[in-house]
């Protein structure tokens, strides 16, 4: 263990770590807290300049309410999801065949795609830029859902068989053998033994993949313009500029574009930890 | 593998189907191929095509002329783009506390306490809100007349001090504000690390009246080395990225001072300002060869770990 249990150390040490534990928390959260407070409080606070007082009024639901009744919040929720979750499943199909065929057989160009997938992962959206929304005009399907869509997809298929392939290369090889001894098929191998092995590595895909598209932003504004297709975080950028000033609303706004990541985060949080820290402890 | 693999060939041969005897090499094929169409038509040939048109002029609509090298001549020349590379170097270097701030909240954290799993997972939590919406909080924050800072800034005299119309400060600004998912992020990475490191050779160190700080330094880092390493990659990359909070924030202003080569690039190609698409590609292709240094460095070591573990 390191550093050394704070249970061995001097009683003094162990009551000021428990102070200071929950006491450094409420500093790293001033920023989420401070929306939480606006999202409650009425225009008048704000333009008072009561930010950290008590709330003259509790309004949560009022402004909420108000988000929802004025705007097309809801409507870009809705997007949201229409993009995530088409795309979650698309990458992580896409993958897990990918990832099998990476891992499970030997053939001359294995390595050198493998690579590519990774690399591929890792340059500037800004080089994919131009082409890609050219290449969305020309199907036209600019301005579309399928069009993000299909690009998301494409995209997050190279991160994800980095990961189904180092999940699956790890998996006994014996494993194969032993199948292919008895007369299985290929088809039957991927689908009957490897695929139940990979779910905790697919629930990990999932919970990512659905965190990255649902925060996307640069993608959204490139390859979307108008309202009806819009993902939440371009719709709250837009409605940014509608609402100067009115905090509160951009509060209740923005928790509401929060959500469901930090819903997805906090159910899943072992599978979301698993796959985002792969790699930290060998390698 | 081969070697099972020839002897269910002739175990199966005589009864066997042209598909079933050629299934091992053509499995993968098929596997491979929706996933490779999809990537090299979205990923790989949009990187060759970029490159292609940053020798071009064009506006996205009429034909293009090939213009050679003359973007890229026009970029050397463009104080902007000096500006926005400048800023790239200010957000590299910057954000690289990311790490060891991540590392020390990571020690910081890794005790066995009543609650500790909540802290751990609230702490990490900026790191799961969209880049959007840190942005957003961040700008208010700012704000001299009602942000959150305003009353702090007043009790140290800089009252109506708004960093993000300072051209000296705005561009720290942002990255303090990107700072913070990030050094969530190498936190976890971190605390995954120490989770997984050998407690017998530190027990050993503690025995032999190893100090705290060289115990951490002679025992527990060298462990840590892969969590250093993607925590190093994850930063460079996201560093170099840095689009989202630099387009929420500022746009680039005050009087592009703000500028990245990330957004730079978007702003040139896309924006109101003109849709110069050669010239934007040239921008995109200085970052992408940046960034190439990174990725060639990454995959470098991927590979010595393929050979280990053959």
């Amino acid at each position: 263990m390191f550093p050394t249990p704070i249970q061995k150390r001097p009683f003094f040490n162990q009551v000021s770590y428990k102070i200071l534990v929950p006491f450094s928390l409420a500093i790293w959260l001033v920023p989420l807290a401070g929306i939480m407070m606006t999202s409650i409080r009425g225009l008048g606070d704000i333009t008072a300049g009561n930010l950290w007082g008590t709330p003259s009024e509790f309004l949560f639901f009022s402004n909420m309410a108000d988000v929802f009744q004025n705007t097309p919040m809801l409507s870009y929720i809705i997007n949201s999801f229409k993009i995530t979750i088409p795309t979650m499943i698309g990458a992580v199909a896409l993958s897990c065949m990918t990832g099998f065929a990476l891992a499970a057989y030997k053939f001359k160009a294995n390595l050198f795609i493998f690579f590519t997938f990774i690399a591929g992962n890792f340059v500037p959206f800004q080089i994919l830029m131009i082409p890609v929304r050219d290449l969305t005009f020309q199907m036209g399907l600019y301005d579309t859902i399928t069009g993000l869509v299909l690009f998301h997809v494409a995209f997050q298929t190279g991160f994800c068989t980095l990961f189904m392939r180092n999940f699956i290369k790890a998996l006994p090889h014996e494993l194969l053998e032993a199948a292919r001894i008895d007369g299985t098929s290929e088809f039957n191998i991927f689908l009957k033994i490897v695929l139940p092995l990979t779910r905790p590595a697919i629930a990990a895909l999932c919970v990512l993949i659905f965190t990255f598209i649902w925060n996307d932003y640069f993608w959204a504004t490139v390859l979307i313009q108008g309202q009806h297709a819009m993902p939440v975080t371009a719709g709250l950028k837009s409605l940014n500029g509608q609402w100067i000033s009115a905090y509160h609303l951009l509060s209740a706004g923005s928790i509401m574009a929060a959500i469901p990541p930090v819903m997805m985060f906090f159910l899943m949080q072992k599978h979301f930890i698993a796959g985002l820290t792969l790699g930290a402890s060998k390698g | 593998m081969s070697q099972a693999a020839s002897s269910i060939s002739t175990r199966t041969i005589r009864q066997s189907s042209w598909w079933k005897r050629h299934q091992q090499k053509l499995t993968p094929i098929i596997f491979l191929t929706p996933g490779l169409l999809f990537f090299v038509v979205y990923v790989i040939w949009p990187i060759l095509s970029s490159l292609t048109i940053s020798l071009y002029q064009w506006d996205g609509l009429s034909p293009k002329t090939f213009i050679g090298l003359e973007n890229y001549i026009m970029l050397f020349d463009d104080e902007y783009f000096y500006v926005a590379l400048w800023n790239n170097v200010k957000w590299l270097v910057c954000f690289m506390l990311a790490v060891p701030v991540g590392l020390g909240l990571a020690i910081f954290l890794n005790q066995t306490i009543f609650g500790i799993r909540v802290v751990k997972s609230l702490f990490f939590f900026p790191f799961v809100i969209s880049q959007v919406v840190i942005g957003l909080i961040f700008t208010w924050f700012y704000r001299p007349d009602y942000g959150a800072i305003a009353p702090f800034l007043n009790f140290i005299g800089l009252e109506g001090w708004s960093i993000l119309a300072d051209e000296d400060y705005a561009t720290y600004g942002i990255i303090f504000a990107g700072l913070y998912p990030q050094i969530a992020y190498c936190m976890i990475l971190y605390l995954t690390g120490l989770n997984n490191i050998n407690s017998d050779q530190i027990e050993a160190g503690r025995m032999d009246g190893a100090k705290s700080f060289s115990l951490f330094w002679n025992i527990v880092l060298p462990q840590l080395r892969p969590a250093t390493f993607l925590a190093i990659v994850v930063t460079v990359i996201g560093a170099l990225r840095s689009f989202d909070m630099v387009a929420i924030m500022t746009q680039g202003g005050p009087w592009g001072s703000t500028n990245v080569l990330a957004y730079y690039m978007f702003e040139q190609a896309l924006s109101e300002y003109g849709y110069r698409m050669g010239y934007g590609s040239a921008i995109a292709a200085i970052l992408f060869t940046i960034m190439m240094f990174y990725i060639v460095f990454f995959i470098y070591r991927m590979y010595q770990n393929e050979k280990k573990g053959l």
